[in-house]
């Protein structure tokens, strides 16, 4: 994965480069190693056999209609916010912003939810959507601004967005957005006129799903079959190339940041117009952090997106499930996700670079050669990248 | 007033700057740690329960550098030796330790949370200079450990730039390629670099428990591993400007605590999120990268 800088392949007898060629191979081996005393350590704490937790899971997830339809609305959040990571990865920008994204995307939909009581159902739900895009974009708009002007790294500027989007969504709830008669921090319903009707009662199908797996198409086809994905992409390969091709970095920078922000804001909106119907402070569990793993798992393909992020919504609600039922704690979707993102890197590493390199001898790369395409990750290293 | 803010924001910085002063180390290597927010969290959990179960503050600081040590250690056996992208594996590391913090706390202290209080780390007062007026409490009445991260910053400065493992570490920072064409042994000196972090922010996850909250809460460290990432680019990659920044950062946390106890009208979520708007802020004024490792972040396989 991600095209790894390679030292200069030193010549040596044939001994020597399997030697060299079984070390990636030992890593990855003390890796499976760890991985699996941590699952059992894990298992242990919970004090739980593992084929029971996995049975329980499970049931909780597709053991009858109304779970299986429970988890594919918990995953439609996974789809947006998964998309959001992934089209922002495509380009090498590494947005771990998708959570504060969402929230400001469900913020700003909230906030004019209430309001909408004399529109037509259609205008409404527009109003929504586009709220919470313009909400998210401008939230990925920052980050993606301050890479481009400030050479400000996204990761870390991302990850603080999202804390101060947590406490503006905190304020709104208590102060201003806050229901004059509630008892609980959290603000009036939306009109009726915004909310998504349900499909097959009593499951809480909507239009959010088709949403968003609209929105993924729409997504691969702009990555992979219009001038500005292509872009994007080179972008991703190769930033410094790139900006001698003229490929207006900056411009593009700031754009992807603010469209991934738009889509995982559209999935906010969503989740207000389709689920909660008002705003409160704990509106997302971290859709936008498990969206890495999501993102990761569909290897970035806006297609497969989709299936990734119904199985992560399966895990969760399976471990809801499991948490009423045999009381185990919900930090174990925490564990999965993160066992599942180390993995996911080891073995694709594994399986591309330095050990399939190793392996067929391919030519060591200096590190200014063009690579070959990378499996999952674009290989531009966003931290000590200079724009040209 | 003043006194009580200086001596505060000191207090505030201490754990920030020992995570950031391991990531400078790590840093100079060219490796970039996203997971030491996670290391943090380890090191707090681990170290208030081993001092919770053991009644000895010694045991907990050791059960908080051996947790985070041990997160580091799987941390740069999928970076070092399988050199996958550092941002995406450092994210997994936090969730991990998310996770297993969690899952371990309600194990031993379950939902309700017994009552898990444990007798802090108490400030060590040096003699008369503490009754210097205005900055004696801030600097010479602190707990050991706010002592120790300061003491930690001229040394980790000559480590880095006076000792030849420094030189070595920030060769295979600069150019991997070619300190390990010297024989410099790239993987060997990042897991060095990653192992001294792992220390450092096991001491500063275990200062949040054992000296500053006495408690844990789930989650606990807050985003104050990523503020460290963020003091180590506002410190250019300098020991001293680390020091500078982190105080910096600690004056802001202290300057929440203090207006809240004020009780001024201005809600409260403005000054939680006044850290983490500052760290923007600050990360826009210094602005690039230019003094960074070239090879920062860069995963790099040997052949």
């Amino acid at each position: 994965m991600n095209a790894p800088r390679r030292a200069p392949a030193r010549g040596g007898s044939a001994l020597a480069r399997v030697a060299t060629a079984l070390r990636p191979v030992g890593a990855l081996m003390l890796f499976a190693v760890v991985i699996g005393i941590v699952l059992a350590l894990v298992l242990l704490t919970l004090g739980a056999s593992p084929v029971a937790v996995f049975a329980d899971l499970w049931r909780g997830a597709f053991g009858d209609w109304l779970a299986f339809t429970d988890t594919l609305v918990k995953s439609t959040p996974l789809i947006f916010t998964g998309l959001a990571v992934a089209v922002a990865f495509q380009g090498a920008l590494w947005n771990i912003g998708a959570e504060g994204q969402l929230l400001i995307g469900a913020l700003a939909a909230g906030a004019i939810g209430p309001a909408l009581g004399g529109w037509p159902h259609g205008a409404a739900i527009v109003a929504m959507i586009a709220a919470g895009a313009c909400g998210g974009a401008l939230w990925g708009a920052i980050a993606g601004g301050l890479r481009a002007r400030r050479d400000v790294n996204e990761v870390i500027s991302t990850i603080m967005l999202n804390f101060v989007a947590a406490q503006i969504l905190s304020f709104a709830v208590h102060g201003p957005l806050m229901e004059a008669s509630g008892a609980f921090p959290a603000s009036p319903p939306i009109a009726a006129a915004a909310t998504f009707g349900v499909y097959l009662a009593p499951s809480r199908l909507n239009l959010g799903m088709l949403l968003a797996g609209g929105l993924a198409v729409a997504c691969y086809l702009g990555l992979f079959h219009t001038a500005a994905g292509f872009q994007l992409r080179a972008i991703g390969r190769n930033r410094r190339a790139s900006a001698f091709f003229g490929l207006p970095i900056a411009r593009m920078t700031i754009g992807t940041l603010a469209l991934a922000g738009a889509i995982a804001g559209v999935g906010g909106a969503v989740q207000v117009s389709a689920i909660t119907h008002r705003l409160y402070e704990t509106l997302s569990p971290g859709w936008g952090y498990e969206a890495i793993a999501v993102a990761l798992v569909a290897r970035l393909n806006p297609l497969a997106i989709v299936p990734a992020a119904v199985l992560f919504g399966a895990l969760d609600n399976g471990s809801q499930a499991m948490q009423r039922a045999a009381g185990v704690s919900p930090e174990l979707v925490y564990v999965i996700q993160a066992l599942v993102i180390l993995t996911l890197l080891a073995f694709d590493a594994s399986a591309t670079g330095a050990l399939r390199a190793a392996i067929l001898g391919a030519p060591a790369a200096g590190p200014d050669d063009d690579v070959p395409p990378p499996a999952a990750l674009p290989s531009s290293a966003s931290l000590a990248t200079r724009d040209a | 007033m003043l006194e009580a803010f200086l001596s505060s924001a000191v207090a505030m910085a201490a754990p920030i700057l020992l995570a950031a002063l391991g990531e400078l180390i790590v840093e100079q290597g060219g490796v970039v740690n996203i997971g030491i927010e996670g290391a943090m969290l380890c090191g707090a959990f681990f170290g208030l329960t081993a001092t919770w179960l053991s009644g000895s503050l010694a045991l907990g600081l050791a059960a908080a550098i051996g947790a985070a040590v041990a997160l580091n250690a799987l941390f740069a056996l999928v970076v070092v030796n399988l050199a996958v992208n550092q941002v995406v594996a450092g994210t997994a590391i936090d969730m991990l330790a998310l996770g297993l913090t969690g899952i371990c706390y309600r194990r031993i202290f379950g939902v309700t949370g017994r009552a898990l209080t444990i007798t802090p780390m108490r400030p060590l007062a040096l003699g008369p200079l503490a009754r210097i007026p205005i900055v004696g409490p801030a600097l010479f009445d602190q707990n050991a450990l706010v002592y120790l991260a300061f003491a930690l910053v001229p040394m980790v400065g000559a480590l880095i730039w006076r000792t030849r493992f420094g030189l070595e570490l920030r060769a295979a920072g600069e150019r991997p390629e070619a300190a390990d064409a010297l024989g410099l042994g790239v993987y060997r000196l990042r897991w060095q670099a990653l192992l001294m972090a792992g220390v450092l922010s096991g001491l500063a996850g275990a200062y949040l428990t054992l000296a500053y909250a006495n408690t844990f809460v789930e989650g606990m460290s807050a985003g104050r591993g990523y503020v460290a990432l963020s003091v180590v680019i506002v410190g250019r990659w300098r020991a001293w400007g680390v020091a500078a920044a982190a105080l910096l950062f600690g004056a802001a946390m202290a300057l929440q605590f203090g207006l809240q106890a004020f009780g001024t009208a201005v809600p409260y979520q403005l000054f939680l999120a006044l850290p983490y708007a500052l760290t923007i802020v600050m990360l826009a004024m210094v602005g690039g990268q230019a003094q960074a490792p070239s090879a920062l972040g860069e995963p790099y396989a040997r052949l």
